[in-house]
């Protein structure tokens, strides 16, 4: 029965995972021009310059539409009809001038290097251009508006909903909720979660939002931080990452519970307060959330760290493609070869995609952890919760702790 | 609150370790764009 109920829980989670990313990765001009997408380009006849860009090529180019590149990609010369070398341009290899610019401009060039760099014979990019563009484009546009969104959502339910009050009266009695391992372990993620939220919006927003408002002298010196502090404080997310995981995954398996309480919507409308264990099913998701989201923000994390170490993305899109599912949504066939940059390029994307989404779960968390509900901060704050509050709100978990009170030999508090 | 201090002093001691850590062992951008055998001499 629990394998079918972390079955079903993983389906949802690859589902969510799957929607997010058609929403954001939706095929663009700029995508259908990356990939070489050319259904809707009328044929071109390019007779007129021997073969080579035409105005039309140009112009379409200028107005944004897709342009098929492939009569320069492809024109890169033959080594088989190569001249002998010691016939005239014999040295060039098949190959004129041109064709090897071309070859270096598409990434097709037999390069050597004496620079023993990672990717040092990569000397043009093409796909680099589609990254700046999405990542400057729909990546920030939606993942501000989310973030924005989140915000003003927030404020109207505290308007209309107001503080989640305790209902009945207070006893003045105090159960503890979390140890102080267990705090440590939370503040240790929350701390660094957001101080790297901060500074990856500031890596992000800088050319957009930041240089044209500070100019580029404060900004210079603000990146520098930003940069040291994101890539330092990584490690301490991760580590809290996988404290709670530790401490909490046992009590934050699904159960019959959880139906009973979002069936009643946690009660936040009324309807009196639904039983709950020491998590109810909204704490689950936001634990689920954050250790799959923070999961992959630190696995994509990690592969930006190590900048060519650890690439992933041709890997998995080669996985998914055997399944089908990228071409069943419209994504084409996805690229399974792609030049060490591209691989970088796609797990920068991932992981502020995967950042967003958090970042706006955890608002919605903080929100009800602190104004949203009273005596919840509590439980994070001192650790020690008030019995009324904990009745209301976790009502199968506080029977729990007075059976084992009444168990222990003296009445004393057992160790949890 | 003691706990949640704790957790913010940690973060900070986190972080100065690994960005020492990592220089030590070489992990620094500079190094690992660099290699000795870039440089001939003499050919």
């Amino acid at each position: 029965m629990r394998d079918i109920r972390h079955f079903i829980l993983g389906c949802i989670m690859a589902a969510l995972a799957v929607v997010v990313l058609g929403s954001w990765l939706s095929p663009t001009t700029a995508n259908a021009q990356e990939a070489g997408s050319v259904a809707a380009e009328p044929e071109i006849d390019r007779s007129a310059t021997g073969g080579a860009t035409t105005l039309e090529d140009i112009m379409r180019r200028q107005q944004g539409l897709a342009v098929d590149n492939t009569f320069r990609s492809e024109n890169v010369g033959n080594p088989d009809t190569a001249a002998g070398l010691t016939d005239q341009l014999g040295t060039l290899g098949g190959a004129s001038d041109p064709d090897l610019w071309r070859g270096m401009r598409f990434n097709a060039a037999d390069l050597t290097t004496q620079a023993r760099g990672p990717a040092s014979d990569v000397l043009i990019q093409d796909r680099g251009m589609w990254w700046l563009l999405f990542r400057e484009g729909p990546l920030l546009t939606y993942g501000g508006y989310l973030l924005l969104g989140t915000l003003a959502f927030l404020a109207l339910f505290f308007l209309v909903r107001g503080r989640v009050k305790i209902d009945g009266e207070k006893t003045g009695r105090r159960i503890e909720r979390f140890k102080n391992f267990e705090r440590f372990g939370h503040w240790l993620l929350a701390g660094s979660f957001i101080l790297l939220g901060v500074t990856g919006l500031v890596s992000l927003m800088g050319r957009k939002f930041l240089i044209p408002t500070f100019g580029h002298e404060s900004y210079a010196w603000l990146a520098t931080v930003s940069k040291w502090v994101h890539n330092n404080v990584s490690w301490a997310f991760m580590l809290g990452l996988i404290m709670i995981f530790v401490m909490w995954v046992v009590h934050n398996l699904p159960d019959r519970t959880d139906i009973k309480w979002l069936a009643k919507g946690g009660g936040l409308f009324g309807g009196g307060h639904p039983p709950a264990k020491k998590f109810n099913a909204g704490q689950k998701m936001i634990f689920w959330s954050v250790i799959v989201l923070g999961g992959s923000i630190s696995i994509s994390g990690l592969s930006l760290l190590f900048p060519f170490e650890l690439p992933m993305f041709a890997k998995t899109f080669a996985i998914l493609n055997t399944t089908g599912l990228p071409e069943m949504l419209g994504f084409g066939v996805l690229p399974e070869a792609m030049t060490p940059h591209a691989e970088m390029q796609y797990a920068q994307l991932w992981h502020a995609m995967m950042s967003f989404v958090l970042m706006a779960i955890i608002l919605a968390h903080i929100y009800i952890g602190s104004v949203g509900m009273e005596g919840a901060y509590d439980a994070m704050g001192t650790g020690m919760v008030e019995e009324q509050w904990a009745k209301e709100h976790h009502s199968l978990w506080v029977e729990e702790v007075k059976q084992r009170e009444n168990k222990a030999p003296g009445g004393a508090t057992p160790a949890e | 609150m003691k706990a949640m201090l704790f957790g913010f002093v940690a973060i900070a001691v986190i972080a100065v370790g690994a960005e020492y850590t990592l220089d030590q062992m070489g992990w620094s951008a500079a190094e690992q764009g660099a290699s000795p055998s870039n440089v001939r001499l003499g050919d």
